[in-house]
């Protein structure tokens, strides 16, 4: 019962979600890939909904019991985890820390244009592309043609 | 005479054509893992293999909550029958060869992102939210597929026989796809679905322009061959695959990871 008057307020919450790695991309977090729907207490329980990023990540699952254990570490213990597929995720809800942090770390992030806006090596413009496909389902794999790096490029859907 | 279908049945039926589609065909493209001719293909193709099967999550997940019987996805894609698979016959067939596994994928992704697009504005929030979120991804497929059947269609004389021959060995398969029945009109009347023959006009606009892009003769012939979506006779071909997808359920009911 003590949890009622203890209860994190719901910013609190989005911090912590902020500091989940994502576990295939752990540069960036949950809230900066844009996952995280909303956050909210109904009476004792928190209701976290969360939006997957591809029909068949497979990092669904991990993603959802990351959370878990990440809130359970806070002291939470009612905890009910929503999958709401509608709005469909877009890349427009990253976040431009996430962004610059995938750039940082290797990965050009997703722009309208459908394609990288530079190499995150060495920032050249002259890329091409090697296939619409990457190691995850949320990248595609792309070369600089001045570095020569492969590199991935996180597709924008 | 059977008894005439109710809305709920006829509504578990069609999402398990949705279902199966996916389902089958992401079994069949998987089989390339490991096996393509280059490692971008197979990373390509592994990819639209996980798309399909996550998005046959979502429609039998759906389908056995219409059912009502407490069937999970997993329940429906492992332990029903060759019978009771409502997918098209296309999506069935064997692989054979790199050309056709991807005329096969093309014939079906535009079929796929047509359907699609008026699934979205379905009167059944949960099937328009589905339809929504798959969308996305089967576009993405088909730009790949097309790509790649202008590229191959269009390539040496070699790559364009062989491109030619998968043309020609499927393009009975594609009729089925647009032959509406009882099912069909009951979602149609629903405002759930499109009526299958009223997509028939877009499809070929679209895989028209793209094969001739690719240099490729669409066949002269209206024949189709049918009963996978209404489940009256599949090929042989798709029991062989139910024994490899389904072994384990079957040999060891109800393990899980
Ligand atoms: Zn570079």
């Amino acid at each position: 019962m003590s949890q009622l008057h203890e209860q994190p307020s719901v910013d609190q919450i989005w911090e912590w979600l902020d500091a989940v790695p994502d576990p295939e991309i752990p540069v960036i977090s949950l809230v900066d890939l844009g996952i995280i729907r909303g956050v909210d207490w109904q009476e004792d329980t928190l209701v976290v909904a969360v939006t997957p990023t591809y029909s068949g990540c497979p990092a669904t699952a991990i993603i959802n019991l990351d959370i878990e254990t990440a809130l359970r570490e806070h002291g939470l213990d009612k905890i009910q985890l929503k999958t709401q597929i509608s709005p469909p995720w877009t890349t427009d809800w990253m976040s431009e820390k996430g962004r610059a942090k995938l750039e940082e770390f290797g990965i050009a992030p997703p722009q309208a244009a459908g394609g990288p806006e530079r190499c995150p090596n060495c920032k050249s413009t002259n890329v091409t592309r090697v296939s619409q496909f990457g190691s995850t389902p949320c990248k595609a794999h792309w070369r600089c043609q001045d570095c020569l790096e492969p590199f991935d490029y996180f597709k924008c859907i | 005479m059977a008894a005439p279908l109710t809305d709920n049945e006829a509504l578990f039926q069609f999402l398990l054509r949705m279902g199966d589609n996916t389902l089958i065909l992401g079994h069949r493209v998987s089989e390339w893992c490991g096996h393509s001719p280059v490692l971008e293909e197979d990373i390509a193709l592994a990819n639209t293999a996980l798309d399909l099967i996550g998005q046959t999550q979502m429609w039998l997940g759906l389908a056995g909550e219409v059912q009502g019987e407490e069937k999970s996805a997993d329940d429906l894609a492992f332990l029903r029958d060759v019978w009771d698979f409502r997918n098209v016959l296309l999506v069935e067939v064997p692989n054979e060869d790199f050309g056709r596994t991807l005329m096969r994928q093309f014939l079906f992704d535009a079929w796929h992102s047509i359907q699609l697009g008026h699934l979205m504005k379905s009167s059944d929030e949960r099937v328009a939210a589905i339809a929504a979120k798959t969308s996305k991804e089967v576009a993405y497929h088909l730009e790949r597929s097309a790509d790649t059947v202008v590229g191959l269609g269009d390539g040496t004389e070699e790559s364009h026989g062989y491109m030619q021959a998968a043309l020609d060995y499927l393009w009975p398969y594609v009729g089925e796809m647009f032959v509406s029945d009882e099912v069909d009109a009951a979602m149609a009347k629903a405002g759930i679905a499109p009526d299958p023959a009223s997509l028939r006009a877009d499809y070929d606009a679209l895989i028209g322009r793209v094969l001739a892009e690719a240099t490729l003769n669409i066949p002269d012939s209206g024949f189709a061959h049918k009963g996978g979506r209404n489940g009256k006779m599949h090929t042989e071909h798709l029991g062989h695959l139910l024994t490899q997808m389904q072994w384990l359920q079957r040999a060891y009911p109800g393990a899980s990871w």
